[in-house]
């Protein structure tokens, strides 16, 4: 790990003040993925900006039928709070199957999302329900903030401090996981609202998490596992790696989305 | 590559490890399994793959597991530590290391401090009820010796019998 200047402020404008000084500045939330990456190299950050002690940014709430999820707010507690598991439990299920417990107490949703790993759980949550990412900026649509691997709508200065989830009907993440990182190899998260269906697809797409009009399309028809049954996902833009090849991940897609349909409460 | 900006300072913190109080000056980069075994020489708490991918490292950071090599000593400044050097009382062991002991839960024993540190976590969750749900709450310590049997009946068994003492 290269050496770096680190700081601690303890509210988002602090932060915000720090980032916006430049010097190859990295915002450390949960560490889970930044500090492996610093180890090897992959990241070499001048300052390191941990918001670790922004209590303003932890928390669940809900207004009206839309669940609000601080930016720090780490795995475990989305899987295990009342608040999500009522108003969109398939959220809590899907936190509840991210890497493993001790991943799950350090890793927060802001930094999943920031990092939008193409094989991360949360962006599939975030674009299947038609989420907002809400920065000390702006907000912005899930259908705008993702923008290929590791690359996202955040600009220069900008911090996630929010998510918020308009609670659907119904919702379900299936998700087909390397066994041994957990990592989706294709997930999939399907949620029926008042507006239609939206079908969100990670792990599979070679340029990040996607949606899928034509199941949505189909669903929006009749929100049965038969109704996709013939739908074929094509193999174009998918991911060929060890674990699967591009045929075989769109094989998935169909397989994990008749899941998450046959799932969704 | 690094340039002349970045000062290389020292941070002081504090941090309580098994119930004593440390302060001292580190290098930002050091993580807490780094700053737990170089600098306090308490080297129970295992390097492994140093990713996060093993759970050699678990120890307890404010009550909740953690994998030290992911969390930099800096982020634990004011924080509680626990590590397999804190379980025991005196010459007693924690009734989770003890199973173990009992349940054969090793071989080679290099993964067992992280493993112990996860069971005392898992039972404490409550997340003990059934083998299925050890497995799946063990999930993110592996044991290339493959105890993994073993260890699913000394977790068990330790939830039993710390149930049973109330």
């Amino acid at each position: 790990m290269y050496a770096f200047n680190y700081h601690r402020p303890d509210s988002v404008s602090a932060a915000a003040a720090i980032l916006a000084k430049g010097g190859d500045a990295k915002l450390l939330a949960g560490g889970q993925t930044l500090i492996p990456a610093m180890k090897l190299r992959l990241a070499s950050p001048g300052e390191i900006i941990d918001l670790g002690r922004v209590s303003e940014l932890t928390g669940i709430s809900t207004e009206g039928k839309v669940l609000v999820i601080g930016a720090m707010t780490p795995h475990a507690m989305v899987a295990g709070s009342p608040a999500v598991k009522s108003a969109v439990p398939a959220l809590a299920e899907l936190a509840h199957m991210i890497g493993d417990p001790a991943v799950r107490a350090r890793g927060t949703i802001g930094g999943s999302i920031a990092n939008n790993d193409p094989a991360a759980d949360y962006p599939a949550a975030c674009l299947g329900l038609g989420a907002t990412i809400v920065t000390n900026k702006q907000e912005i649509a899930a259908d705008a903030f993702f923008k290929g691997i590791f690359e996202t709508a955040l600009g220069d200065g900008e911090i996630i401090t929010k998510v918020k989830f308009p609670a659907p009907e119904k919702a379900a993440y299936a998700k087909f996981p390397n066994p041994a990182s957990r990592f989706a190899l294709v997930g999939v998260f399907i949620a029926k609202t008042g507006s239609g269906v939206r079908v969100a697809v990670t792990g599979a797409g070679s340029n990040g998490v996607f949606r899928v009009p034509a199941l949505e399309a189909a669903l929006a028809k009749s929100f049965t596992p038969e109704a996709i049954a013939g739908v074929k996902v094509g193999s174009d833009g998918l991911n060929s790696d060890i674990h699967a090849d591009a045929a075989y991940r769109a094989h998935l897609i169909g397989v994990m989305a008749k899941r998450a349909v046959a799932a969704a409460h | 590559m690094p340039d002349g900006s970045r000062s290389g300072a020292e941070y002081s913190l504090r941090i309580r490890v098994n119930g004593t109080d440390h302060a001292v000056s580190l290098d930002p980069r050091v993580t807490l399994l780094d700053f737990l075994r170089e600098r306090l020489h308490l080297t129970g708490t295992k390097k492994g793959c140093n990713f996060g991918e093993c759970g050699a490292c678990t120890l307890h950071l404010d009550g909740r597991r953690v994998n030290a090599c992911m969390v930099l000593a800096v982020q634990a400044d004011g924080r509680e530590v626990t590590t397999i050097e804190g379980l025991a009382e005196a010459d007693r062991l924690h009734p989770v290391q003890q199973a173990f002991i009992d349940a054969d839960g090793f071989q080679c024993g290099f993964c067992t401090p992280g493993q112990v540190m996860s069971a005392v976590a898992c039972i404490a969750e409550g997340h003990a009820g059934s083998d299925a749900e050890i497995r799946e709450w063990m999930s993110g310590n592996l044991c290339r010796c493959s105890a993994y049997p073993q260890i699913v009946d000394a977790v068990r068994a330790a939830a039993a019998a710390m149930a049973g003492k109330g």
